[in-house]
């Protein structure tokens, strides 16, 4: 283990033991929060006992997997399309940039008035939150295609198609990557932000349920639930990036 | 020394591989910037087989020149024919090019990036593992041919894209300053792979550089170019023999050679020097 890697597991731990010391001996009450051990167990028993349990987590995921799907899907396309009438693109600049600085969330209540309340509502509020992400990134990537790489496509004669599947996406994958890896983070914000304001099921509205009727251990064990998801997420995602970037740059 | 300079004008007695006449090019206006004149009007041949080198101050339109042989770049003005038939515009048939930059796929192995263009061709797997395992060997990569480029170092890299150019079995070899990146005592060698090349190739080769060491070392004729618009100002014939490796460097007459070719240049560079402002040069000789 690394200097840095054992700095990292002794800051995490000793938070975590902290907690559970201050929860155990009373300064912090039970009230406002359960110990770090019982947030484990709590988390072990509603899944095993509670029947609500898969089917919110399973909920969740799927409208979290057609997110991401149009939100990377479609934040590549947007991306290449912006990127080949620059034109355009110098208009949308500024909006993309200045893009994560509105609170997205305040658009919920229209999408519910639009969508109604159910998966799509929760779908286009996390495609929304990650989209743009997807397209700055895309962007980002086709610029840094090297130049001598679309003339060495041109020499060996590839047609438009082949010049694009061959050599510009594997040259901007690296780059495109990033952007997967923000755009999915951003969806995972989107979907549980989205069902903790209102929804009918899904983790997040688990959460914001449990927490108006005073249910801490439910609670704190749907908390665990979703830190830890979306931090194994984080890092099977960036496991691949880095073997893709040491590849490409080493 | 017996190579004296030559007024620069076609040349009907040689074969001419490539012709250009009145080739010119001029860069159209963007946001903020003018029309650039980069090019000619050019008008001379590339024999069948020679060994051309291509100097000139930087920014003269030696790129230009290049591209526009190589089928990137659409002259604005005038034709090139190659073997007699006039180019259409796209890349022509039996065109192999190397760019200073390095352009080796960063995703493939060594192997696969020398067999990229092949592969594209649709050849028999078999006529290509034959190809590709000369290139390797030739070019002395056939221990790193599982390796990815990012693995290798700069030269090595340089040399894929060499081995990659080579297997198409080009007739007509463009190098757009290969070695520009790569230090003096590895420039050397490279260069002598190059003539080691050329020779087992039978190719036509036009190597643009910014090196007049390089350029005098390897070439038939050295084509001295002016500040831009590029032009030729002189056509350098520089005799030597086939046989030849970079200890020609020790000899008087290259020393009168580069010497000759610096006189040339010297003027254009300080032309082309001014013209871009105080923005330095690299344009100078080594």
């Amino acid at each position: 283990m690394s200097r840095v890697r054992l700095i990292q597991t002794l800051l995490i731990g000793g938070s975590v033991a902290l907690l559970e010391i201050l929860c155990r001996a009373g300064v912090i009450d039970h009230f406002t929060m359960i110990p770090p051990s019982d947030m484990l167990l709590s988390l072990i028993r509603i899944a095993r006992t509670e029947s609500w349990f898969w089917p919110d987590v399973l909920y969740t995921l799927r409208n979290l997997a057609v997110a991401i799907v149009i939100a990377v899907a479609g934040g590549f396309l947007i991306g290449l399309g912006v990127h080949a009438v620059p034109r355009l693109r110098r208009c949308l600049d500024p909006l993309f940039s200045s893009y994560y600085s509105v609170p997205t969330f305040v658009l919920y209540p229209l999408l519910i008035v639009i969508f109604g309340i159910g998966p799509a509502s929760l779908i286009v509020m996390g495609a929304l939150f990650g989209v743009v992400a997807m397209i700055v990134a895309t962007l980002t990537a086709l610029d840094r295609i090297p130049r001598a790489l679309i003339k060495t496509a041109r020499i060996m004669r590839l047609d438009a198609l082949r010049g694009v599947l061959m050599v510009r996406l594997p040259a901007a994958a690296p780059h495109l990557f990033t952007g997967l890896k923000l755009a999915v983070a951003y969806c995972v914000i989107g979907v549980i932000a989205g069902e903790f304001i209102l929804a009918t099921a899904g983790i997040g509205r688990r959460l914001s349920f449990s927490y108006n009727n005073f249910d801490n251990q439910t609670m704190y064990g749907v908390l665990l639930l979703i830190l830890v998801f979306a931090a194994t997420l984080n890092a099977l995602l960036n496991i691949w990036e880095k073997r893709l970037h040491q590849r490409w740059y080493r | 020394m017996n190579a004296r300079p030559r007024l620069v004008e076609t040349d009907h007695s040689a074969t001419a591989h490539v012709a250009f006449r009145s080739v010119s090019h001029t860069y159209p206006a963007r946001a903020g910037h003018p029309p650039v004149h980069a090019l000619g009007p050019l008008d001379f041949n590339l024999n069948r087989g020679e060994f051309l080198s291509v100097v000139g101050p930087s920014g003269c339109g030696k790129t230009t020149l290049l591209e526009v042989l190589a089928g990137l770049v659409k002259p604005e003005g005038g034709t090139i024919e190659i073997d007699g038939r006039a180019m259409t515009g796209d890349v022509p048939d039996g065109v192999g090019v190397v760019f200073q930059e390095d352009a080796s796929f960063p995703w493939l192995t060594v192997a696969d990036n020398v067999a990229f263009g092949l592969r594209r061709a649709g050849l028999p797997a078999k006529e290509i593992a034959g190809r590709v395992d000369y290139a390797l060997d030739f070019m002395g990569l056939n221990q790193f041919r599982t390796a990815y480029p990012s693995q290798l170092s700069g030269g090595m890299r340089q040399r894929v894209c060499i081995a990659r150019t080579l297997v198409t079995r080009p007739s007509l070899i463009l190098l757009d300053e290969p070695f520009g990146a790569l230090d003096q005592q590895t420039r050397l060698l490279m260069g002598e792979e190059l003539l080691k090349l050329w020779r087992e190739t039978g190719a036509t080769v036009m190597l643009i550089t910014h090196s007049l060491d390089e350029a005098a070392m390897l070439a038939d004729r050295v084509a001295v170019m002016s500040a831009r618009p590029g032009r030729f100002i002189d056509i350098i014939e520089t005799r030597w023999p086939r046989e030849r490796d970079s200890s020609l460097a020790s000899q008087p007459e290259f020393g009168v050679l580069t010497s000759r070719l610096w006189s040339l240049l010297r003027e254009e560079s300080r032309k082309a020097m001014e013209s871009s402002g105080a923005r330095s040069s690299g344009a100078t000789a080594r």
